[in-house]
């Protein structure tokens, strides 16, 4: 073979090569449907099986260790292998869905609010109203909204496990520095905008005043547009609500705070995210979720403070989410997953994950160890908000107008197209997406 | 090739043995074992590239559900392929990505030639240097750069501040954004355009050079007449490869923007899109149709690209 042909076969050779990585991600295979269901009898307690869970949180980790320890104080031959998938980037997703393609799924695994009755309403989970009609799970033992989350089709397919709300969280040290009072429960829009201002003025834009992580809705613009007594998916899951006046006043609230100055401008807020701001001491104030309560008090100590959200011209409603335990319709051991699955919607469960002090669990009433886990900070309105909170907005294919949500808000956010021009689009954009699952 | 057919057809023709034989010796001029040998990683090739094509090309026909299963559509997706407004400005967004980092491959020849020059020392150390960017994880070298191009904090518009220009917010602004992102393209293919290009500079002959001294040819003449025609073959590789490359921009683009950001529109390529379509969107079957598309037009430049190679490349 001579020179020319090698380097014609060999950049031939490259094409192929990188052709095939990208086409590979097209490939996929059959699904699976099928269900396995009949009364549930919690099983007897020398079943031997080996079942696995799927988890992607390294943090959680011990904790989910330890509540499988309790249940084998139960069940001492039902051997649970934790398998750990970081969920950066959307890789859990991308290998749960792959997983399910060839009927793989883990027998029992964590589910988050988008992507529910993606898998519950496609056939990928084994319905669990069994395990209520024994009472082997109580409804009553979680915050409505997170029952309502893993609802579907009539059916429900999930235990909560753990829920997020959002509170307001601020820097003392800068709101001294400004003269600048620290917020409290009864402060309105209008007082974050007035007092954020001052912050901004005093410091030269150096430090800003308030702002919200606008890369996503959940710790900002979802909870404004509920405040403002609009909505962003119909209760029934099949209609957009981005165009009703008050989800626009909601929307408006972030483009008015960019051009007055208060909060950094959505290009400042891309490239370096709202709780980076926040942690690096060049922010106020932010909205944003529980889970950051340990990271924020380990950056500020007792300089942190948390207080419920700012009430808007309705409410200071915010949206709760919530992870659940479920169980894979393709499980060879539907006894042991249904029965594990069962313990790990206990309070037993539940206090080890309050005591690990990373999530709120979901059973009401173990909570209260997690709200006095960081000493000095009064967590406690996390769990009030929780009980008024409106369920995160899902439908059966919630990434597809997830994304439309942030190709279309930025612009609307940097004021470089009216904020209801760009929220009548996302409607008619969102509701075409609705039309088609 | 030619011999051995030519022995097989003398011998069959000697013998007169039957014709299914001599169509077996013609398969097989050398007995069973080159097949032996080869068999395990055509069978690699088959399953992990050809397939996956075949696959894509018939799933691009088709509406894929989630968890598989596929219904026949017909050209459903590609009529959807020709009528999205985001395909041309993503095919544009690619090409120009492309261009800016064809421009390291002088960057590499001129680097080469210096790391290659007689009596270098630390030749081996510089060419280390120069590829570990090549064999960094696009994902890592993404978030480094994120922080080198901030616009707030990063260390270039601090430079820039300090002789009084302020700095635009390179990520996320349409235009720079783009180019951003295609200097670190750059700056990550320069590794391996060099060490082809040094093996290229190698493998031409001293004499040459001695015999173009002996005639009284400047060190420029010598560049100009004997490095760079000779060099040709192996910069016609590099720029194949940085073409397939170029044109699969996706995991820099990803990691650098991020969510949510204004200039993503103009700044989008098309795996990005084939991204957003079969992982975001669910929509699998229109998704292989961008496969194809992407295919078709990595295949048009390079058969443009190896037509146009007899102009201008010279095989020793």
């Amino acid at each position: 073979m001579d020179r020319r042909s090698f380097l014609s076969l060999a950049a031939l050779g490259g094409v192929s090569l990188g052709l095939g990585a990208t086409l590979a991600g097209c490939s996929s295979s059959q699904g699976g449907t099928g269900s396995q269901s009949g009364a549930y009898k919690a099983p007897s307690k020398d079943l031997k099986a080996t079942i696995s869970y799927a988890i992607w949180d390294v943090n959680q980790q011990p904790a989910m260790e330890k509540i499988i320890a309790g249940f084998n104080k139960i069940y001492p031959n039902i051997k649970v292998n934790i398998q750990l998938t970081p969920s950066t980037g959307g890789a859990y997703w991308t290998k749960m869905t792959t997983l399910a393609q060839g009927k793989n799924l883990p027998d029992v695994f964590w589910m988050n609010g988008p992507h529910i009755q993606l898998f519950a309403l496609n056939n990928q989970l084994l319905p669990l109203d069994d395990l209520v009609t024994a009472g082997a799970v109580k409804k009553t033992n979680y915050p409505k909204a997170l029952v309502d989350l893993y609802t579907a089709g009539g059916k429900f397919w999930g235990v909560p496990k753990d829920f997020d709300t959002i509170g307001l969280y601020y820097n003392k040290d800068l709101l001294a520095k400004a003269g600048v009072p620290e917020p409290t429960s009864s402060w309105t829009w209008d007082d974050i905008k007035t007092n954020g201002k001052k912050v901004s003025d005093h410091f030269n834009k150096s430090v800003f005043g308030f702002a919200g992580d606008l890369t996503g809705g959940q710790t900002s613009w979802y909870n404004t547009m509920l405040q403002a007594g609009g909505y962003i998916i119909s209760p029934d899951h099949k209609k957009s609500g981005y165009d009703l006046p008050g989800s626009i006043k909601g929307l408006q609230f972030w483009a008015d705070l960019i051009e007055a100055g208060i909060s950094p401008s959505m290009q400042q807020l891309t490239t370096t995210l709202a709780n980076d701001w926040f942690t690096s001491g060049k922010l106020a104030m932010v909205m944003d979720g529980d889970w950051e309560t340990a990271p924020y008090h380990q950056a500020f100590g007792d300089n942190l403070g948390v207080v419920e959200l700012s009430k808007g011209p309705k409410s200071n409603q915010c949206v709760i989410h919530g992870l659940g335990n479920v169980i894979s319709a393709t499980t060879k051991q539907p006894d042991a997953a249904r029965a594990f699955v069962a313990y790990l919607g206990t309070k037993d469960a539940a206090l080890v994950q309050a005591e690990a002090g990373v999530v709120i669990p979901a059973f009401n009433g173990s909570q209260t160890v997690w709200a006095k886990s960081i000493p000095g900070l009064e967590l406690q309105l996390f769990l009030d908000e929780a009980k008024v909170a409106s369920p995160y907005p899902i439908s059966k294919n919630t990434s597809a107008w997830n994304q439309f949500e942030t190709d279309i808000l930025p612009a609307a956010f940097a004021g470089q197209t009216p904020v209801a021009t760009a929220a009548k689009q996302l409607a008619d954009k969102m509701n075409a997406a609705l039309a088609k699952e | 090739m030619s011999t051995s057919t030519a022995e097989v057809t003398a011998e069959a023709a000697r013998t007169g043995s039957a014709r299914s034989s001599a169509g077996l010796r013609r398969l097989l001029p050398d007995g069973p074992w080159p097949w032996i040998f080869i068999v395990p990683t055509l069978f690699g090739v088959a399953v992990f590239y050809l397939w996956p094509i075949v696959k894509t090309f018939y799933l691009s026909f088709t509406t894929v559900g989630v968890f598989g299963g596929s219904t026949f559509t017909g050209l459903a997706n590609y009529a959807q392929l020709f009528t999205d407004p985001q395909i041309p400005r993503s095919i544009l967004n690619t090409a120009i990505y492309t261009v800016i980092v064809l421009l390291g491959i002088p960057i590499a020849i001129g680097l080469a030639s210096l790391i290659e020059r007689p009596g270098m020392r630390f030749r081996t150390l510089y060419r280390t240097l120069y590829f570990i960017p090549y064999v960094t994880m696009p994902a890592a070298v993404g978030i480094v750069w994120r922080l080198i191009f901030n616009g707030d904090f990063g260390p270039i518009n601090w430079l820039l501040s300090l002789v009084g220009i302020k700095g635009p917010y390179w990520l996320a602004t349409p235009g720079f954004a783009l180019v951003a992102v295609a200097i670190v393209g750059l700056w990550m293919s320069l590794g391996f355009n060099l060490i082809i290009i040094s093996a290229g500079l190698r493998e031409i002959p001293q004499e040459l050079y001695e015999a173009a001294q002996v005639d009284g040819a400047s060190r420029f003449r010598q560049f100009r007449s004997i490095t760079v025609p000779l060099l040709t073959p192996s910069i016609f590789f590099v720029m194949i490869m940085t073409v397939v490359n170029g044109f699969q921009l996706f995991d820099l683009l990803y990691v650098m923007l991020g969510k949510a950001n204004l200039a993503m529109p103009q700044t989008q390529s098309i795996v990005y899109i084939f991204y957003n379509e079969a992982f975001i969107q669910n929509n699998q079957g229109y998704a292989c149709a961008i496969g194809i598309l992407i295919l078709a037009i990595i295949a048009v430049l390079t058969a443009v690209q190896f037509r146009l190679q007899r102009r201008w490349v010279n095989y020793v």
